[in-house]
């Protein structure tokens, strides 16, 4: 188990290697720069442009600019945002709590709702709850996240005038009250994209729940005379769970990574709005720093699925 | 009217011998506007004593005024104006820092940290335009309580002059001395006769950070201050909290220098989303105050209008987006260099063809069609401040006409309705940026050039790249590798001077200064280099004024570049809120003023 681990974090480190330099070379070769905003300024001459470009090492070849990156990046220096000219490490913590918050609670609830409809559903196949259900799912997914997210904001906010649209981070309430504004600001987004990775995993969880359901232990679970209720939690779910386990493990990073769509519609301060302004702005060090995070975690939550799965099913051993 | 007579009356209204309504109705009668004759009146010295270029002030106490939101779809990410690239990053920083002198929406200087805006008459300018001398205002102080003196002023020059700091306003300052005359008067120092004197230390280049807190981090170490992200400033609000990217929070500054002001108790300013939900959330839900830059159009406006919430704030400033007709052949390499200065382009070169051009483009449908409130129509380059307006200029559709100028300079249709003379086919590569209002743009110019027996390839660019100083990239507007591209130019002061520079010959774009002149439509006339040079010693304001007409005059009546529509910046607030605005400055540039009526 130690060795299996070991070799899999040996495995790694190439891959993030690969990873960064396809990152690096990919944003080298991309257009425009972080002046490009002083290059339709009259008022500031060329040189002073060039003059920038050069103070920050952006004109030396893309091999010595990512040794500088990877070097300073190995002594856990995440360099400086070329737009904000903080601390790029600063920028990502400041971000985190509200993303974290956010995108975590839409899973809580793309869960909460995914599990039981989808065994419920699978349990009663081709019922009319199982009938609706999917076209419900169907739905939810075929709908992309700008468009309900649009829909929810014209309903509760412009028309209804209930819930505001845009997050605030810096509510001024106390106590009750400061959850209750939380809640008021949160909910859409977190609705959103809930709503929609739940239409996704109640599709899952079901055709999980089926292939399980049909198998002769559950008929001999049934057959020694235990009730319905006890059958499918103890001998269906949790066999199911086993796929449905890992898939969610894998979704973890996107808990950090945010959601780049949804955060710019409510104004959410998180960690996708602050990679897409990045990239609009072509603020190297960000959109590398927050990528290659992503990247880890990526694979650190691929190695934890992994590990899971062999506790889950006691049959698979790690060789 | 020539300049004399233009002189005589301005003499006989100074002596009291005309009135000044008279002057303004007798400017009318020969073309001039109303406010162009009136800024006359101010520039000679004829104006009434307290000329009104800012509204005035209503609230009679500090504070009291509540919370002040704004909202900005694009969200700040610094908070020293020093290295502030692009707007949102000034107007954070402005709502902390001051300059001298901000610049109002009639395009003149109100002081602002100066105790008087420096004339001739006061001495403050030297008559051959070799220097100025600021006087400070007395008794103003930092939010950390310290007096804000002319060493504060001095060590501004030196920290952004100094190349290891990478400021971005470097180019104000590097090529000025800044002399302490005593501890509230500053001499600035100029190498050649300059008569646009008021750049360094004014409006948006020119915020002051106070010495105390930066002057450890003068060169290299600049990004290192703590107060980069903690202004200290002498605005009206004092810093509370901010996240790059997302929330700027001020309260109120209790010693702030103006009486009575500022009247909010706290302001917050929300940056990020997009422009149309910003525009909703002033004007249906009235979650916020103020909304930035409503890039949004107009048709969508004037509905979201309609909920009686809130108001569309219309500035006009300098930016006018138009078309170029290349000078120079884009599809022939000279010296390995496309679009190389030696060659003409084959068909533009004739004037019958950019005068046809010019007359194949209905910018009344532009304005009414696609641009709306947000885009007057108008036959000139140079527009605003309303001094510099040429009277001269007119623009009209006409398809008519336009055909029967190409047949008389001999471009015959083709067998496909293309017209042609001597192998060259009136077929053009039209490129812009990818914006929605330009395609439309493209596309009604396509149309009607088409009755004209003149083809045009639409061409569009992603804004990025199209946009981007990218040397390695044929697609950016720099180097306008097409036969026409259409963008919009600004204008970020109130001087002409730096934006009439994109058609003087030594600044054409090209591979020998990398593309980044500013002449990029390529076209050269002597005369026009002359009476650039010309203005930019001419200390006379009504002369200058003069010479910036008839430049651009010069470029408008070569049909070289065909002017649009203007493209003022446009903003939303409810109708509770009066912002004082300037097309010249920050939004922010007078923030002490805003204020509820009661």
């Amino acid at each position: 188990m130690t060795q299996y681990l070991v070799r899999r974090l040996l495995i790694a480190i190439p891959s993030l290697l690969g990873i960064s330099v396809i990152l690096f070379t990919v944003l080298a070769l991309a257009p425009g720069d972080p002046f490009e905003e002083l290059a339709t300024n009259p008022a500031i001459p060329p040189d002073v442009r060039a003059s920038l470009r050069a103070s920050l090492g952006m004109d030396d070849p893309v091999y010595i600019r990512y040794w500088s990156w990877l070097t300073s990046m190995l002594r856990g220096e995440w360099g400086y945002s070329f737009v904000s000219r903080i601390p790029v490490d600063q920028l990502i913590l400041q971000r985190l709590p509200t993303t974290i918050a956010v995108i975590g609670a839409a899973q809580v609830v793309a869960l909460v709702i995914a599990i039981p409809v989808g065994v419920f559903a699978a349990t009663r196949p081709y019922s009319l709850f199982d009938k609706v259900a999917n076209t419900l799912a169907f739905v939810g997914f075929s709908l992309p996240t700008f468009f309900t997210g649009l829909l929810l904001i014209l309903l509760f906010s412009i028309t209804l005038d209930w819930l505001p649209f845009v997050y605030r981070t810096d509510l001024e309430a106390t106590g009750w009250r400061w959850w209750w504004e939380q809640f008021r600001q949160s909910v859409m987004p977190v609705m959103v994209l809930g709503m929609f990775q739940g239409a996704a995993l109640v599709r899952f969880v079901r055709s999980a729940v089926l292939d399980v359901v049909r198998l002769d232990h559950v008929t001999t679970a049934r057959a020694k005379g235990l009730s319905e209720s006890h059958v499918t939690m103890k001998h269906v779910v949790r066999n199911a769970m086993i796929p449905v386990v890992t898939l969610v493990a894998l979704q973890m990073p996107i808990v950090f990574g945010g959601a780049i769509v949804t955060e710019q519609i409510f104004r959410v301060p998180g960690i996708g709005s602050l990679l897409i302004s990045a990239i609009l702005a072509n603020d190297t060090p960000v959109i590398m720093a927050v990528t290659f995070v992503f990247a880890c975690l990526v694979i650190l939550f691929n190695l934890i699925a992994d590990l899971l799965y062999g506790w889950l099913d006691p049959r698979i051993s790690y060789r | 009217m020539t300049e004399d007579d233009l002189r005589g009356l301005l003499a006989r209204v100074k002596t009291g011998r005309l009135s000044r309504r008279g002057f303004v109705k007798r400017m009318a009668a020969v073309g001039f506007t109303a406010p162009m004759a009136t800024q006359l009146l101010a520039i000679a010295g004829a104006a009434p004593a307290a000329a009104q270029s800012v509204p005035a002030y209503a609230p009679t106490r500090r504070g009291g005024g509540g919370p002040l939101k704004i909202l900005y779809w694009q969200a700040a990410t610094l908070l020293n104006p020093h290295f502030a690239v692009g707007t949102t990053n000034q107007e954070a920083s402005r709502v902390f820092y001051e300059p001298l002198a901000g610049w109002a929406q009639d395009g003149t200087l109100h002081p602002v940290l100066a105790a008087e805006i420096p004339s001739i008459e006061n001495g403050g300018l030297r008559a051959d335009g070799r220097s100025v001398t600021w006087k400070l205002k007395r008794g103003v102080k930092w939010h950390d309580g310290q007096d804000f003196t002319a060493d504060d002023v001095i060590f501004n020059w030196e920290y952004s002059k100094n190349p290891a700091t990478a400021a971005v306003s470097i180019g104000s300052y590097r090529d000025i001395n800044v002399v302490k005359v005593d501890d509230h008067t500053v001499r600035i120092e100029f190498e050649q006769p300059t008569p646009f004197w008021a750049d360094a230390f004014v409006a948006s280049r020119g915020m002051i950070i106070p010495k105390h807190l930066f002057k450890d981090y003068v060169g290299a170490n600049a990004r290192d201050a703590p107060a980069n992200l903690r202004p200290v400033g002498t605005g009206p609000y004092r810093f509370v909290s901010f996240a790059p990217g997302d929330l700027l929070r001020g309260e109120l500054n209790p010693t702030y220098h103006l009486d009575n002001r500022p009247h909010f108790d706290t302001i917050e300013i929300k940056g990020g989303g997009d422009a149309v939900s910003a525009a909703r959330a002033v004007l249906q839900t009235g979650d916020f105050d103020y909304a930035w830059n409503m890039q949004v159009e107009d048709a969508i406006l004037q509905r979201l209008e309609a909920a009686g919430r809130g108001k569309i704030n219309i500035v006009e400033g300098g930016s006018v987006e138009f078309v170029q007709l290349n000078a120079t052949d884009p599809n022939r390499e000279v010296e390995g260099e496309r679009a190389h200065i030696s060659t003409q382009h084959p068909a533009f070169r004739d004037p019958a063809v950019r005068e046809a051009m010019a007359l194949l483009i209905d910018r009344n449908a532009l304005q009414q069609f696609i641009y709306g409130r947000g885009g007057p129509a108008t036959a000139n380059f140079l527009n605003n401040p309303p001094r510099f307006r040429s009277p001269n200029t007119s623009h009209e559709f006409n398809i008519a006409k336009a055909n029967e100028i190409l047949d008389r300079a001999g471009w015959r249709r083709g067998g496909d309705g293309i017209r042609a003379k001597d192998g060259v086919r009136l077929s053009f590569v039209y490129q812009t940026s990818v914006n929605a209002p330009r395609q439309r743009t493209q596309a009604i110019y396509k149309q009607s050039a088409q009755r004209a027996g003149i083809n045009l390839d639409l061409k569009s660019v992603t804004a990025s790249v199209f946009f981007s100083a990218d040397v390695a990239n044929p697609d950016t507007y720099t180097k306008f590798f097409a036969d026409m591209q259409m963008y919009t130019t600004t204008m970020p002061q109130a001087d002409p001077q730096l934006f009439m520079n994109q058609y003087v010959s030594w600044e054409i774009s090209k591979k020998e200064n990398n593309w980044q002149g500013r002449n990029i439509v390529r076209w050269q006339n002597a005369e026009y280099d002359r009476i650039y040079r010309e203005a930019e010693s001419e200390l006379d304001p009504v002369k200058r004024a003069a010479l910036f007409i008839r430049m651009n005059d010069l470029i408008v009546g070569s049909n070289h570049v065909i002017p649009l529509v203007q493209r003022p910046t446009v903003s939303a607030s409810l109708n509770t809120l009066k912002p004082v605005l300037s097309a010249w400055d920050n939004t922010h540039w007078l923030l002490s003023d805003w204020h509820r009526p009661s």
